[in-house]
């Protein structure tokens, strides 16, 4: 039985440009964004956050339950060959759809616990854990990690709690008032003492694309590790782990079409077999004795008990999705919405845009502020008009105080998301200033 | 416009966010007992730090200083006007009532005679992510009143 769900999007001409036409086809893919709130049609500008999911993927989750559903890696009945198939199956799509080997992607919960799961393993070599082989990824006093002013606190919080486990010291690349990298920092921050970079692919905030090719050129000078935070650059433009020369990678299922609770790790192979496990237990082993045990090699050695073997199959079918729509041609629709988020925005009085100017490069979301109307009443006046939004700090405390802000409200596109929605989100937020009687 | 978002935000409420009564936070006179409390919201950075004077049982003085949505700031102004020169146990009964209100999601009325200005919040009850937020200052009295009775 072969068992990968079929991408149901009706494929364009591959190269042609996509238009609002393709994107209403492949709307009916996804059953909520015909949702009504408040008796408007959803506007949908939370991809960010969260996607939504086409049919395809749905189907591929419901289909395992009904057709295959048994725990993977062992037992030698029909339905738990059939389940590892599919399971081992989605894991070569995810794994092709970023240019990796099989063998190269763990599964993880998430982005957050794919760095924490590196972060574990880095403390564990420091400890002496998985001896001589592990040495490169130890960490201790005198040594540091290295991140940006830009990050989520998911590529934050476990890089702090990293340094204060081993006596590391944490250090940052600052941003300019603009938001952006102060690349010019980098070369002094990053120093022989280094032995993790680790920065966000395309920020969740500010829109941009960080100069991965410079970064991980100083890291290498410096012989230290590098770690890609992806979660805003795989579901939305084309990532091959090859060509950006990343030791890791992480990205989160949930933000590309795929369902919670599934996200991956990508790490070059010698790498990942060299590394201590974090988490440790059952499918993980070769031989176990009461005194110790002994682990397989990536990626099993870091995938121990029962895993989501569901939502790894619905991954796999929404990697196929994106593939068959062809991300080439998704990240030229969304950086034209991002565009036109921004020069709408910039033209409404009393609204700052964070991040890229009009006309530089930016993926498809703009984080704004407007000027005397609080973040969240913002998001309020906007889900009156069913236009969902994300308001707050979006996990990234430190860029917004940098940026001296609190909260601020972010619209994101995908796939899916039409020149009207973002046109609809522009006239409502025209409307604000005038509601709440900002002056 | 909806008409359930001007039932949220009513003129009152946009006035009060404005006008701000009770802010900036001021010096305790030293007349009586002061207590403090500073609240936030980890959602949306909401924040609130209020200076409560207690003198003879009675709220003597009250001051803060805050940061945050329009609900949150307008929901401390009202807050100042309505507790000043109450007995500490009556300020402590009115929190109860708000607080009882707006998590009854729409299904308690506010009763005027008791919650005065106050009861315009009562739309947020329909709102359950912002109740937090209108509720923020009266928490931060709250723990100002328990700071001050110890």
């Amino acid at each position: 039985m072969t068992v990968v769900a079929t991408p149901v999007t009706l494929t364009p001409t591959p190269g042609a440009a996509m238009t609002d036409a393709e994107v209403h086809r492949i709307r009916n893919d996804f059953p909520i964004l015909g949702t009504e709130v408040n008796g408007t049609p959803l506007v949908y500008l939370d991809s960010g956050a969260t996607s939504q999911n086409p049919l395809s993927v749905l189907e591929a989750e419901q289909e395992f339950y009904e057709q295959r559903n048994a725990a993977v890696h062992r037992g030698a009945h029909a339905l738990a060959v059939d389940a590892t198939d599919a399971y081992e199956d989605a894991r070569a799509a995810v794994a092709g759809f970023i240019g990796a080997r099989t063998d190269e992607l763990v599964w993880t919960s998430n982005a957050t616990e794919g760095i924490n799961l590196v972060a574990y393993a880095m403390s564990n070599a420091a400890l002496g854990r998985g001896g001589e082989a592990a040495r490169r990824f130890s960490i201790g006093p005198g040594e540091n990690i290295v991140v940006t002013e830009m990050e989520h606190h998911a590529n934050l919080i476990p890089w702090q709690e990293l340094a204060a486990r081993t006596g590391a010291e944490l250090r940052f690349i600052p941003i300019d008032d603009d938001g952006a990298l102060r690349l010019e920092r980098a070369a002094d921050v990053i120093d022989h003492g280094t032995r993790m970079v680790a920065f966000s692919h395309a920020s969740n905030v500010l829109g941009s694309i960080a100069p991965v090719t410079e970064l991980v050129g100083l890291a290498q000078a410096a012989g230290a590790l590098t770690l890609l935070d992806a979660c805003q650059s795989v579901p939305h433009l084309p990532v091959d782990v090859k060509a950006l020369d990343v030791d890791f990678l992480v990205f989160s299922g949930h933000k590309m079409l795929g369902p919670t609770g599934i996200g991956a790790l990508y790490g070059r192979r010698e790498l990942l077999n060299a590394m201590p496990p974090f988490l440790t237990g059952g499918s993980m082993i070769t031989t176990v004795t009461m005194e110790r045990a002994e682990y397989l090699p990536a990626p099993n050695r870091f995938e121990a008990g029962t895993q989501r073997i569901s939502q790894a199959i619905a991954l796999g079918a929404a990697a196929n999705y994106l593939h068959e729509t062809g991300m080439e041609r998704i990240e030229d629709w969304e950086m034209r919405l991002g565009e036109r988020l921004v020069t709408g925005l910039d033209a409404i009085a009393g609204v700052r845009v964070l991040g890229p100017a009009a006309g530089l490069p930016r993926i498809g979301l703009a984080a704004f502020d407007v000027d005397g109307v609080h973040a969240h009443d913002v998001g309020q006046f906007l889900d009156d008009k069913g236009i969902a939004v994300r308001v707050g700090h979006h996990c990234a405390q430190p860029l917004h105080r940098r940026l001296g802000l609190t909260a601020t409200t972010r619209a994101s596109t995908y796939l899916y998301t039409t020149t009207h929605e973002v046109d609809t989100f522009l006239e409502a937020v025209a409307q604000i200033r005038a509601f709440f009687g900002a002056r | 416009m909806g008409s359930d978002l001007e039932q949220l935000y009513q003129q009152i409420i946009l006035d009060h966010a404005r006008a701000r009564h009770g802010s900036p936070l001021q010096d305790h006179t030293g007349e009586g007992v002061m207590g403090e409390s500073h609240q936030l919201n980890p959602v949306c950075g909401d924040e609130i730090t209020l200076r409560v004077g207690v003198r003879d049982g009675a709220v003597s003085e009250l001051s803060w200083d805050g940061a945050g949505c329009a609900i949150s700031m307008a929901s401390a102004s009202v807050l100042t006007e309505l507790v000043q020169g109450l007995p500490r146990d009556e300020v402590i009964s009115l929190v109860d009532t708000f607080r009882e209100v707006l998590r009854s999601r729409g299904r308690i009325e506010a009763d005027e005679e008791v919650l005065g200005d106050a009861a315009a919040f009562a739309g947020v009850s329909r709102y359950p992510a912002r109740v937090k937020c209108a509720m923020l200052g009266w928490v931060a009295l709250e723990e100002s009143l328990l700071a001050a009775n110890t």
